[in-house]
């Protein structure tokens, strides 16, 4: 059966059985491949995407649910790759061997929309689902703090500008 | 005298069939030439369309995959498979050679035009309480649909029951035929979502418990029941979410899906969300009013704030280091959605303390979305819950367990783990 919907603002129809996982489509039939397998079983994170804006593990997530949603990949997030949660990362250098990495981006993106000044609390409740077997735990903390700091000083800047 | 005894029998028997006979029987209503969709007033049809979909007429009269409302949809019931029929203008097969006269009787009595009870699988307990003009629109509007030939499947329901007939003694004991009176003590607003509640929209034909031979019963009204393989909650006052349905709560729920405390609609409620939505605002008050009062939100205020408060505090609980197994399949598979802050809900984020699912007597609902997720077409439009179908009975039911004893000050759900397996077996239900 076909399935439509929208990644990273381009409109694509996949054809596959509507019980497959949305990870397989994005990355063998769009051919995306930033977006990871880790688990299966919707355990790690690395396979996060958003959807409609949240995040989203698209390795336990049917083709039949996304019919007509909006999905972000990690190649979407930022057209030149310089949102502050990646600027955050390449400033502090976070990855390792990077496998988990845009499934990260991607959860940490999205949570900083409802918490856009997490506390510790916050990351280890939202982050807990985002495994590291580097254990690239304490960059990722660092920098999840310094991309929202940036992202409230962008907004805090862009609200003086319109005043 | 033995001979007489059994003659005396006999003639009591036939008197009483012929009887029955005589009382079931209903004319058959001549057949009319379809009119053309001309003879309809376009604001007629209009109007009808908003009914039909408040009724979620389409629901159940189109089979998955099938055109609209050309029937052929299962219904399960304890007494066999009942399918949907064709409610499009077909002269043949579907309701084309009807007259306003024979669709009017179907509605407010449920007899079909050549004179047959119909199953009260449709729900004309309901529909009975329908206005003439109401029922007036939504003829003009399936009169006016494509005409889609498809004849009528072969109900799945056993001899005796399939007999027709019969449909009369149960109305005689379970059908109290009659338009909506409203309650004079209530306000307008209250009648209106009355009307629409019990009439149109037939919220009870899932959320009120039925018997044994499938009728509702009316002292239980509102009083939840099982569906389709999904509980219908209770919407009275024995509702058990922590913070009561006000009308607040019901209006976002019914207009969008999204509620801010209580969750999203989905299952067999989402398409109910997705009919209610083509309804005016006025109309989405009503039911808001109405539902409210079957609530008895004004005995129960001020229990919001703190079921709240209590909500967020255990909104942490299980994440941070921890070698509570449960706790970690929750934080790992739940946590990184569902967990609030301190502050406040998010209603993006469905807090799990304060969810419907989570304070129901019956685990079905939980276990369903756990199982299946939610699609983009349900709960909050645009966004997805995923499936952890993967997950074992084991590992559903423990989350499941775990959410129950952290999040809720209720009594463990038991036998979890064969509910578990059992849910699974049945699949998402209907679609």
């Amino acid at each position: 059966m076909t399935t439509r919907f929208t990644i990273n603002g381009r409109a694509v129809s996949v054809d596959a059985d509507e019980d497959s996982a949305l990870l397989w489509a994005i990355r063998d039939d769009i051919g995306l491949t930033g977006t990871k397998f880790g688990c299966g079983i919707g355990m790690c994170g690395a396979c996060t995407v958003h959807v409609g804006g949240r995040a989203t593990r698209s390795c336990i997530t049917p083709l039949a649910a996304v019919e007509g949603a909006d999905i972000t990949t990690i190649e979407g997030l930022d057209p030149a790759g310089a949102h502050p949660v990646q600027k955050a990362w390449r400033a502090l250098q976070v990855p390792q061997c990077g496998y988990c990495q845009p499934g990260q981006i991607m959860q940490v993106a999205a949570m900083l929309k409802d918490f856009p000044a997490p506390t510790d609390a916050d990351i280890d409740a939202v982050m807990a689902g985002s495994l590291c077997r580097c254990m690239t735990y304490v960059r990722i903390r660092a920098a999840i703090k310094e991309a929202a700091a940036a992202m409230t000083k962008g907004t805090a800047k862009a609200k003086g500008a319109a005043a | 005298m033995l001979k007489r005894i059994l003659i005396g029998i006999a003639a009591v028997l036939a008197v009483g069939l012929v009887g029955f006979g005589i009382f079931a029987w209903r004319s058959a209503i001549a057949p009319i030439q379809p009119p053309p969709a001309s003879a309809f007033a376009p604001e007629l049809v209009a109007r009808g369309e908003i009914l039909a979909s408040a009724g979620y007429c389409a629901t159940c009269h189109t089979a998955k995959g099938g055109q609209a409302y050309a029937g052929g949809y299962p219904m399960e019931t304890p007494f066999g498979t009942i399918y949907s029929t064709n409610i499009t203008p077909d002269p043949e097969t579907g309701i084309g050679a009807w007259p306003e006269a024979a669709f009017r009787r179907a509605m407010h009595e449920g007899v079909a035009r050549d004179g047959s009870h119909l199953f009260p699988a449709f729900p004309f307990d309901h529909f009975t309480k329908l206005s003439d003009a109401d029922i007036s629109a939504l003829y003009a509007f399936f009169m006016t649909r494509k005409p889609v030939v498809a004849p009528a499947r072969d109900n799945g329901v056993p001899f005796p029951l399939n007999i027709r007939a019969l449909q009369a003694g149960w109305k005689l004991l379970f059908f109290k035929p009659g338009r909506f009176q409203p309650q004079a003590a209530k306000s307008a607003e209250w009648n209106r979502g009355a009307y629409l509640a019990e009439g149109l929209s037939h919220c009870g034909a899932c959320h009120t418990p039925r018997n044994m031979l499938g009728a509702e019963r009316r002292p239980l009204v509102y009083a939840g029941a099982l569906i389709d393989n999904w509980v219908a909650p209770p919407l009275n006052a024995g509702n058990p979410s922590p913070v009561p349905w006000d009308r607040d709560e019901l209006i976002a729920y019914l207009q969008s899906g999204v509620s801010h405390y209580h969750g999203t609609a989905v299952g067999p409620m989402a398409p109910v969300v997705r009919g209610l939505q083509r309804l005016p605002g006025s109309d989405i008050n009503a039911l808001a009013v109405y539902f409210s009062d079957r609530d008895g939100i004004e005995q129960r205020q001020g229990i919001a704030a703190p079921a709240v408060q209590q909500a967020l505090a255990t909104s942490s609980v299980g994440s941070g280091l921890t070698y509570d197994p449960a706790a970690r399949l929750y934080t790992a598979a739940c946590a990184s959605c569902h967990y609030n802050g301190a502050d406040a809900v998010n209603p993006l984020r469905p807090e799990l303390a304060l969810n419907s699912a989570v304070s129901l007597g019956d685990p079905t609902n939980l276990i369903q979305v756990i199982l299946h997720g939610v699609g983009a077409d349900d709960g909050v439009p645009g966004v997805v819950m995923p499936a952890f179908s993967r997950f074992s009975d084991a590992d559903i039911a423990r989350i499941a367990a775990y959410l129950r004893a952290t999040r809720t000050r209720k009594g463990p759900w038991l036998d979890l783990e064969r509910k578990v397996a059992q849910v699974r077996a049945h699949g998402p239900g209907q679609e």
